[in-house]
């Protein structure tokens, strides 16, 4: 019988895009793995004491520091001559990742510890309450970039972490998301057959931040695949290995309207925002070379 | 053996000796030479541990953290700005009830920048959950860094021990050390077993959130093994000695307590200056004497106040303040004696600061400043001159 290792009853928001992505890696995992995790929504609904959803070793320290963290689990079992055996996954949201814990992630790349880390992006700090964050798309009305007379929201793009991490020059880098679960697996278990520091940047819808409904998690995520703004790449060694094809990429505005965040953008005052970010779209097509023969 | 050798390495050997798996640490003055030392026996061959050069200190405190809760014996160390932005993760290592031994190499905290001694960086950190013990010589470090081991994984306690040591007076300077042996430290310091790890075998979860219903409670546990620690201290002191014959570490030392009408509290190596001070007061008839706080947390309050209360005039000597309030050991020391019916007089006195010498002279006026009138917190030795006021 199917035991997951994220267990159900946890606190999660329902159509959480993160719960999702969190099961489907650990599980794909398996139980000989130890996570670590920054501080965030995932910590906060799984480890509630006296409960928790972890099947598997489990430890949360600070909002910037899994990867520090692991690197001394790391280093630890390479003392007790159990490296070989067990795996070390330190994960976090996009502001664990692209902000706050940039500088420990770093460090732990370019020493080149054997572990997987996990971006969970839902594009802004979901858990105090959908503030901007490095990884949070132009044009996004967040509590922190809202819309007003003088703002159609986020200014800025979203930071490339793929680039960043390739730049490290570490053996895996790829994207995934919840919309293609057994491409995320498939994704991880990859990366865990792999020596050396790996990154996968799993792509996570918010229904309470992204404003969507609940039911259409799934549906939103695929959406930002087939339009070209969030490609699924696979990088070895810094060279882009594998792409998901798009046949007819969608036009932006079909991913835009389903979520609340960026209902603003569908206005005809906002014509020259919602260009941008078509063109993001549109450069990502061309960069990746997502479209079909 | 005993050995001719600057502090860091006397601190790097006796680390070396309790068998750590993993160091981290990232260079600051004066602490640098400690992970370079141990950096250096892990190439050579002569300590199997894991040496990651993390990027921060942050990450150094983190990795640290990680592996105590891999179960395996960790280490680091620090001064100054490197304990400020590690704070964050001390009061976590604490909270999560990890063992673990840190060297703080006491040093002043910027702004201006200044490398030298005093000991605003740890006394800072007084309220995180961490043991502190402060050493007056490299021999007494060697010896604390020992028992901080014990002390931290003892199944009792589970609480990291910061081992507190005055920058470049200590770290720099050279003194004769006994290095153990060995074998004498095997059977001082089991083997590091911690019995909640991080263990696919048996999997938890550790950092768990915490609400209202449950914080306040591991708070008032951490609070509770305080109290037992100051029991343990001196138990851990007894074996120390059946094991190496040297008595070294305790709560507070007393220098000619007996019969002493002024005494000045201390902590560190200033102690020395005062002791010497305190021989040279005493061939004059004066009756002067020292109270060495060498426990700083968990605050020995009963054996302070046994050592002092029959005492007329205190000096609370302290290289830190709390800036707009007094130096935090004379706030703690005066309330020792609130409400007393015969308390003596406590004043507060700031010296050393960024590495101003505290020199016999400033110490003997310490002592004639005890028949004035009470001071809360006077600064000791300030050059007042108009280019310095500038």
């Amino acid at each position: 019988m199917y035991k997951p290792l994220l267990s159900p009853g946890h606190t999660a928001c329902a159509g959480c895009g993160q719960a999702l992505a969190a099961r489907l890696v650990v599980d794909i995992a398996g139980p000989k793995v130890i996570v670590v995790n920054n501080t965030g929504c995932l910590e906060v609904f799984s480890t509630g004491y006296p409960e928790s959803s972890w099947e598997v070793p489990f430890i949360h320290s600070l909002f910037e520091n899994a990867a520090a963290v692991a690197s001394g689990v790391e280093s630890a079992l390479k003392y007790l001559g159990k490296a070989e055996q067990i795996n070390i996954i330190s994960q976090a949201g996009d502001g664990g990742t692209a902000d706050i814990g940039l500088q420990a992630l770093s460090g732990m790349w370019e020493r080149g510890h054997n572990i997987l880390s996990i971006c969970y992006d839902n594009e802004a700090y979901m858990n105090t309450g959908v503030q901007r964050s490095g990884l949070t798309p132009p044009g996004t009305n967040t509590t922190t970039t809202p819309v007003g007379k003088f703002s159609f929201g986020n200014i800025r793009p979203k930071k490339n972490m793929l680039e960043i991490a390739i730049a490290h020059g570490i053996s895996y880098v790829a994207s995934a998301t919840v919309s293609f679960p057994r491409d995320l697996q498939k994704k991880v278990k990859k990366a865990l057959s792999l020596r050396g520091p790996k990154y996968i940047h799993i792509h996570c819808p918010c229904p309470l931040g992204w404003r969507h409904d609940p039911g259409l998690t799934y549906a939103v995520a695929k959406l930002a695949v087939e339009t070209g703004l969030f490609p699924l790449l696979e990088f070895e060694f810094g060279k882009l290995v594998n792409v998901y094809k798009l046949k007819e990429p969608k036009p932006v505005e079909e991913y835009l309207k389903l979520q609340g965040r960026f209902k603003h953008l569908l206005s005809p005052e906002a014509k020259e925002e919602l260009k941008r970010i078509q063109e993001i779209a549109s450069l990502n097509i061309e960069r990746y070379h997502l479209l079909a023969e | 053996m005993k050995e001719y050798l600057e502090g860091s390495q006397a601190i790097a050997k006796t680390v070396a000796l309790c068998r750590p798996g993993v160091i981290s640490a990232y260079p600051i003055t004066p602490q640098t030479h400690i992970p370079e030392n141990l950096a250096e026996m892990v190439a050579k061959g002569e300590l199997k541990a894991e040496f990651v050069n993390v990027e921060s200190e942050h990450s150094a405190a983190s990795c640290c953290l990680g592996a105590s809760a891999t179960g395996v014996r960790a280490y680091t160390s620090t001064s100054s700005q490197g304990l400020l932005y590690m704070l964050e993760v001390i009061f976590n290592i604490a909270g999560l009830r990890l063992p673990l031994v840190l060297t703080c190499a006491n040093r002043a905290v910027s702004a201006p920048i200044n490398i030298w001694n005093d000991q605003q960086d740890s006394l800072t950190a007084r309220d995180t959950g961490w043991i502190q013990f402060y050493a007056e010589t490299i021999q007494e470090a060697v010896d604390l860094h020992l028992q901080a081991y014990r002390l931290s994984e003892d199944k009792r306690i589970l609480l990291p021990v910061m081992v507190n040591l005055d920058g470049y007076i200590l770290t720099h300077g050279y003194e004769v050390v006994d290095i153990p042996e060995q074998e004498l430290v095997d059977k001082f310091l089991p083997p590091y077993q911690l019995d909640y790890k991080l263990d696919p075998e048996n999997p938890l979860t550790l950092g768990v959130l915490a609400g209202p219903d449950y914080y306040l409670e591991t708070r008032y546990a951490i609070q509770k093994t305080m109290e037992e620690v100051l029991k343990i201290i001196p138990e851990i002191g007894e074996e120390f000695f059946k094991v190496f014959g040297r008595k070294s570490g305790g709560l507070v030392e007393g220098y000619f307590l007996e019969g002493a009408e002024k005494v000045i509290v201390a902590m560190g190596s200033v102690c020395g200056t005062i002791k010497e001070t305190i021989d040279e007061l005493r061939n004059e008839k004066e009756r002067v004497g020292l109270l060495k706080i060498i426990t700083y947390r968990p605050f020995p309050q009963e054996e302070i106040y046994q050592a002092l209360k029959d005492i007329k005039e205190i000096a609370v000597l302290e290289k830190a303040v709390s800036l707009g309030g007094f130096g935090p050991l004379y706030t703690e020391i005066k309330a020792l004696f609130a409400g007393k019916k015969e308390s003596p007089k406590v004043s507060g006195f700031i010296a050393g600061l960024g590495g101003r010498d505290i020199t016999k002279g400033s110490l003997k006026t310490v002592f004639e400043k005890l028949s004035g009138r009470q001071t809360d917190c006077e600064f000791m030795d300030l050059n007042l001159s108009p280019n310095s006021q500038r």
